[in-house]
């Protein structure tokens, strides 16, 4: 019989992220599609009690938590253990997470500690023969594979993104509480805060309709002979500006301030995407003076709708990557795009 | 305050990412068509793990790079010739299967094993470094599990940055969500980072680092251990490719006016 558990962490409010009602949805429907299996839901933070409640009436049997100053911070040490500690108290055979920064962080730390086994970046999550399937990609998003595994524990990590968030209401929920005992060894690591860009310099917004992706050839010579960076500047940031797209960059470009040379003060690797970089979830995507070469739109597999805006007819867009490629100058476009959406 | 490190760099080797990669099924599970033929890489984010490593060292006098790899003793070698060029370090390699199919776990034992083998390690200079994610299996769990094996709890994942104060203390930035990062500050070794990008470009090539990491590249793949990974109770239902490419319609005759109409009303809609 499968004991599927849902681990998820609080937000620094003490609420629970959307994607934490998605890994609740997943495993929902594993619990329904498995008989005799039972869901039962365990949570880290601060105060969990309000989060609790605010999922409550989902079907799972029975709340763990754990909670305290400690669990406050994202921190290996301390989260591996809390969450040691509900598994073991639950006695979970399936765990069922958000792949959030902290849960990644840990959870094939816990999967080992347990003597279980982890799949992350998961997908789908299904049944197969009464037993457990997931759906996860191999070779940075090249191949999809469905796998099944015998080992339990087993801790399976969803991409935010993959799934309808679970739309169960509030009540009031009684946890059992769990207890962690932490060590000194656990409290070497101090968090100190987060470090981001300025708000109006963060252009990252994973939330955001559509993914404005830059390549190179904002910063390559032109028709006239000439480059045109602080032009290129003005055209993305007043685009973003009219639109709060997420903005997206090839290699190449992001790369350039490395080497010296003049380029877009406001991108890092940060907003790298492909092979080396994300691979973010984005309803439409629109690519400028990017060649779509495969390392980079290895990046896209989750981007719903796809255009382009190059001047190279045979560019990788062209074949297959995009639903539609404008062989032009995306100077001129992009100019003339600006002033349509500003009025 | 000044430390010695031992930092062991734990990096896998990958098909080139230009490579068009199709998956066969083969008698132990799955596998990449004409796998042994594609050209390979040191996998992009350990790179950048070892450039990192090689920095570290420089900087702290008295510090020494490994770098433990497992792969076919072959393909190991071809990389080797590039890899050597650019950072000094000494190898420990592990003959074994580079593919994405492996099980992390069990990659974790056989690398954790390796790692023991260093002669006179000592945790408390201990830095294990790799990659948050492969470009094979790109899950993100082997490392972690590196460090339950070794005893290490603090762990830190999609690092850019490695900060060492004038305590000793090392203060750390992870990627988190939405573009930002999280700092911490670790007391010091032993610890475990897995790399994102960091912030050193790719060293240029260097013979005559080559040539010195070659005297101990050479036999350390000659004494390099077999490795079998068993996949113990992970079945593959099916691995294929996604479908089919998308219908694209290139549009070469318009104005910028046009083009810049029909993306708003896209945008809008
Ligand atoms: C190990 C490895 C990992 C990699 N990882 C990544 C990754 O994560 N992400 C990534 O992006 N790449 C990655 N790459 C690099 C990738 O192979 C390409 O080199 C890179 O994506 C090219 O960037 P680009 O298209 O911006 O630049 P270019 O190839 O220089 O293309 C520029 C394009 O801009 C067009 N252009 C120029 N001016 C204009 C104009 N006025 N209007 C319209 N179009 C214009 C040109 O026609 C051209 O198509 C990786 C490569 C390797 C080897």
């Amino acid at each position: 019989m499968e004991t599927i558990l849902v681990l998820a962490h609080t937000e620094a409010d003490g609420t629970l992220a959307r994607s934490a009602r998605e890994a609740l949805h997943a495993a929902r429907a594993l619990n329904k599609a498995i008989a005799g299996s039972q869901l039962l839901v365990g949570l880290i933070g601060e105060n969990i009690q309000a989060a609790a409640d605010s999922i409550a009436a989902c079907p799972a049997t029975k709340f763990f938590g754990v909670s305290g100053a400690d669990f406050t911070v994202s921190r290996y040490a301390t989260d591996a253990a809390a969450a040691a500690a509900i598994c073991q108290a639950a006695q979970a055979t399936i765990v069922v997470v958000p792949a959030t920064s902290r849960w990644n962080r840990v959870l094939p730390g816990v999967a080992q500690r347990l003597g279980g086994r982890v799949d992350t970046h998961v997908t789908g999550l299904t049944e197969a023969g009464g037993q457990p399937a997931i759906n996860r990609w191999y070779y940075r998003q090249r191949m999809e594979a469905t796998i099944s595994r015998t080992q339990r524990p087993w801790f399976i990590a969803i991409d935010p993104g993959s799934q309808p968030a679970c739309e169960c209401g509030a009540g009031t929920a009684t946890v059992a509480s769990v207890a962690v005992n932490l060590t000194e060894a656990d409290q070497r690591t101090e968090v100190i805060g987060t470090r981001e860009p300025k708000a109006d310099a963060q252009t990252i917004r994973p939330d955001a309709h559509l993914l404005f992706v830059t390549g190179a050839g904002w910063t390559k010579k032109q028709a006239d002979g000439q480059t045109h960076v602080p032009e290129a500047e003005k055209i993305i940031l007043e685009f973003l500006k009219h639109t709060r797209a997420s903005l997206g960059s090839s290699k190449s470009l992001v790369d350039l301030g490395g080497e010296g040379q003049a380029v877009l003060p406001f991108l890092s690797h940060l907003n790298q995407i492909g092979q080396t970089g994300s691979t973010p979830r984005h309803a439409k995507g629109l690519s400028t003076c990017c060649h779509g070469e495969e390392p980079h739109t290895v990046g896209w597999r989750f981007i719903n709708e796809r255009r382009a805006i190059s001047l190279d007819p045979n560019c990788g867009w062209a074949r297959g990557k995009a639903d539609v490629l404008y062989v032009a100058d995306a100077f001129k476009v992009m100019v003339k795009l600006n002033e349509l959406l500003g009025q | 305050m000044n430390t010695a490190y031992q930092i062991v760099v734990c990096a896998g080797i990958v098909p080139d990412p230009l490579q068009t990669l199709e998956p066969v099924l083969s008698p132990t599970g799955p596998a990449l068509k004409n796998e042994m033929m594609l050209p390979a890489v040191l996998d992009p984010w350990a790179g950048h793990a070892l450039y990192e490593a090689a920095n570290l060292a420089k900087n702290a006098p008295g510090s020494k790079v490994w770098l433990v790899s497992l792969g076919p003793k072959a393909k190991l070698q071809q990389v080797m010739m590039t890899v050597a060029q650019k950072v000094p370090f000494e190898l420990v390699a592990l003959d074994g299967p580079a593919s994405g199919f492996t099980e992390a776990a069990e990659v974790a034992a056989a690398l954790t094993e390796a790692i023991q083998t260093i002669p006179g390690l000592d945790k408390s200079k201990l830095l294990v470094f790799g990659g948050w994610e492969s470009a094979s299996r790109g899950a993100g769990a082997t490392m972690q599990m590196v460090g339950e094996r070794l005893g290490i709890v603090d762990q830190f994942q999609g690092v850019d940055q490695l900060t060492v104060g004038a305590d000793g203390s090392l203060e750390i930035l992870e990627r988190i969500e939405g573009g930002k990062h999280q700092v911490s500050k670790c007391a010091g070794p032993p610890a475990l980072l897995g790399w994102a990008t960091g912030n050193l470009p790719e060293p240029k090539n260097n013979p005559q680092i080559g040539m010195t990491n070659m005297r101990t590249v050479m036999p350390a793949l000659q004494k390099a251990k077999p490795t079998k990974l068993a996949g113990e109770g992970l079945a593959f239902a099916s691995v294929t490719l996604p479908k089919q490419l998308r219908e694209t319609k290139v549009v070469k005759d318009k104005s910028p006016e046009e083009i810049a109409a029909e993306i708003a009303e896209w945008i809008n809609k």
